[in-house]
């Protein structure tokens, strides 16, 4: 996509999403809305690891949940402002990423993916065992509404804006990255780890800035969690929660900004919509995602592409 | 201007968003009144908690149809909206959020779990809508929320049974093995915090894993310490493999287990170890055993039997915490009109009434209403429960 698109395609996302939050007033598909928004930013950062950098994290979930343990301990234990905890959180999830990082990185293939996956079940061991500080497996209470200043974002409709205004900066921001020298050097990473190294990137530092900065991201959309429903417990940072949103990579496309989105959505909603085959919920949701697969199997947004491709060169002939 | 356009931009669209999060506040719905009562509920069917959820759901669909069949609540029937919250607190807070704003329910059944439960507190207080659970965790009703009920039993009542059956022996050290989830971090805050009172001492403190298959590390340190009885908490399968360990270490000492195990499938994954097993219960478990004087046995009998003709599978412990909290709700609807803040009124002001679990007396400062002699202690013998007093 060239500038102009991207920026048509802004506009219309914003477009969309003020006059939703403009005309929606049932608080309950405002919920819906906004975790879709907390969900596209988990798949967004994950996007950013996996499907442009080409590493794979399955424990992702657990920079989401150092960001709302974070931020719940500051504010509520040490009754920090969350202005001030939102750094903080971001920074320490940063930190762990860093440090995590350096030997992690090292492996490639199956190998970090049962890495990442280890470091994932560490942080819920330690969210559920350190029960003096995190409230252990019952979880965590009494987290305060976030307040900026005099503003209070506790309504559906204020936490709306405020989620999908992230999500837009955050949608931006990876754009830019992408666009970027740094962002052809890490699709160069994907495609050839020692071909990108051969032409002189630097694969090592890359990958762990992009590892580092897609952590940031994960913990902001855990900050952002921990102030929408007042508590949080381990369970919503497990080993399921990292496969989910991994799932939503996949199943939105690979190295699409906009897939992030497509796939947090679906992924959201499906659950919402089958309720109507209540006992056979599960066998449906799970043949639609078998089926995307199938039909469609570089996601979404890649797999529409392509059927219209394929559908305008057979119109053409 | 050094920003580019498509900078600029983006920086007009985000400001537009954050306005529009600053412009609006809290919004205020219409009541909408229909002919039938909407009672929502709440279980996690499916996933690991799926042995509370599924009695659960079928005994809130039981109790709603009885009340149904007897006429309603002042004439207007009753009707169930249920979802699945797979024991996941964030698809428990989505689906409470479809129940208060789309489905506009009168009031709240369930979750089944304690954290599940928590997570929601905060959404029925803003709402303003009796909330009724059916976990077990204390942390629930205590400190007490104008909105929020429950009706299973509290660890502190099962923990007061088992202490005070083991000050009667006089054992005065006992060991405790915890499950590392919600029910069994519960139950260890509450075996701590009460063991003074019994003039008891926890010599030592361990824990498992939900889904760990060997305790035999744990139960070596606990017999290290020479205590006079064990104590395990948590749910099926693992206190069964505590017991089976405890069988081939040779531990002689008695070993009590929790109310989260009182079901026949105890039994069954335990088999021999299982002789000479303490545990308190409900009463669900043993009423057959009920003296006939007993004010819950008539109760208990009637669901029993309207269970497994319905449903044609054995009744199990848990399906009674939704059962008592369709039919406590009921009560305190009569009158209201389903005006919320008078059904909560109602609901605290509710005594003696004789439930699955006990006799529920609610006050100001009781949310849940039972006392120990909901419990009762059974010990297992010959693959059967016996009473003991």
């Amino acid at each position: 996509m060239n500038d102009k698109a991207h920026k048509i395609a802004y506009a219309v996302f914003a477009l969309a999403v003020i006059l939703l939050g403009w005309q929606v007033d049932n608080q309950y598909y405002l919920q819906l809305m906004i975790f879709i928004g907390l969900n596209t930013l988990l798949a967004l950062s994950l996007n950013m690891l996996m499907g442009y950098a080409g590493q794979i994290s399955l424990g992702h979930a657990a920079f989401y949940g150092i960001g709302a343990y974070v931020t719940a301990i500051l504010t509520t234990t040490y009754q920090v402002a969350p202005v001030l905890a939102l750094p903080a959180a971001v920074g320490t999830a940063m930190l762990v990423a860093w440090i995590v990082g350096i030997p992690t990185l090292r492996l490639s293939g199956y190998y970090l993916g049962m890495g990442t996956l280890g470091f994932g079940m560490i942080v819920h061991i330690v969210l559920r065992e350190w029960s003096s500080v995190t409230g252990g497996a019952s979880g965590f209470v009494g987290i305060p509404p976030l307040e900026i200043g005099l503003v209070v974002f506790a309504s559906g409709k204020n936490y709306f804006f405020l989620v999908w205004a992230v999500v837009l900066l955050c949608l931006i921001m990876c754009r830019r990255i992408i666009d970027s020298r740094v962002g052809r050097a890490l699709r160069s990473i994907h495609d050839g780890e020692k071909a990108a190294a051969a032409v002189g990137v630097d694969t090592k530092k890359l990958k762990l800035q992009v590892f580092v900065f897609s952590a940031g991201m994960a913990a902001l959309a855990g900050f952002l969690y921990a102030h929408l429903v007042y508590f949080i417990s381990p369970g919503t940072f497990s080993f399921v929660a990292s496969i989910r949103i991994v799932t939503m990579v996949v199943i939105g496309g690979m190295a699409s900004i906009w897939g992030a989105l497509l796939g947090a959505s679906l992924l959201t909603l499906l659950p919402e919509w089958l309720h109507a085959f209540s006992e056979f919920e599960m066998v449906v949701y799970g043949l639609i995602l078998m089926g995307v697969m199938i039909f469609l199997p570089r996601g979404l947004t890649r797999g529409v592409l392509d059927v219209y491709e394929r559908y305008r060169k057979n119109h053409d002939r | 201007m050094l920003l580019s356009r498509k900078c600029r931009f983006g920086a007009l669209a985000i400001a537009i968003l954050l306005a529009g999060a600053l412009i609006f506040t809290p919004g205020v719905f219409a009541e909408s009144h229909q002919d039938a009562y909407k009672i929502g509920g709440i279980f996690s069917v499916t996933g690991p908690a799926s042995f509370l959820g599924d009695p659960e759901k079928k005994s809130m669909e039981l109790a709603i149809e009885e009340i149904n069949a007897a006429g309603g609540v002042d004439g207007r029937m009753l009707e169930p909206v249920i979802y699945d919250t797979e024991g996941d607190p964030s698809k428990t807070v989505m689906a409470v959020g479809k129940l208060i704003n789309k489905d506009r329910v009168t009031a709240i059944i369930g979750p089944s779990r304690t954290p599940t439960t928590l997570a929601v507190t905060p959404m029925v207080k803003r709402a303003k809508l009796p909330f009724i659970s059916c976990a077990a965790g204390n942390k629930i009703v205590d400190p007490v929320k104008p909105w929020v009920f429950k009706t299973a039993q509290s660890d502190v009542q099962a923990v007061a049974s088992i202490y005070e059956h083991i000050q009667q022996r006089d054992i005065q050290k006992v060991g405790i093995i915890t499950v590392s989830n919600s029910f069994g971090e519960s139950g260890k805050e509450q075996l701590l915090a009460q063991a003074g009172d019994f003039g008891i001492t926890v010599v030592s403190s361990q824990s498992f894993g939900a889904s760990d298959t060997d305790m035999t590390a744990q139960l070596t340190k606990i017999r290290q310490e020479k205590p006079g009885a064990i104590i395990c908490w948590g749910t099926n399968p693992g206190p069964a493999v505590v017991a089976k360990n405890a069988k081939q270490l040779g531990i002689e000492i008695p070993l009590y287990q929790s109310h989260g195990v009182a079901s026949p499938k105890f039994i069954d994954l335990a088999g021999d170890a299982a002789e000479g097993i303490f545990l308190p219960t409900g009463k669900i478990l043993v009423a057959d055993l009920l003296a006939d004087d007993d004010p819950q046995k008539q109760v208990l009998t009637d669901y029993i039997n309207a269970y497994e003709s319905k449903y044609n599978e054995t009744v199990s412990g848990f399906g009674g915490y939704a059962y008592d909290a369709v039919h406590l709700l009921a009560r305190a609807m009569e009158g209201t009109n389903g005006d919320k803040a008078k059904i909560r009124k109602n609901l605290e002001t509710l005594k003696n009434y004789v439930g699955i679990s006990g006799v529920f007396n609610f006050s100001k400062t009781d949310h849940n209403g039972l006392d120990p002699s909901a419990f009762v202690m059974v010990k297992i013998k010959d693959g059967k429960w016996e009473l003991v007093e």
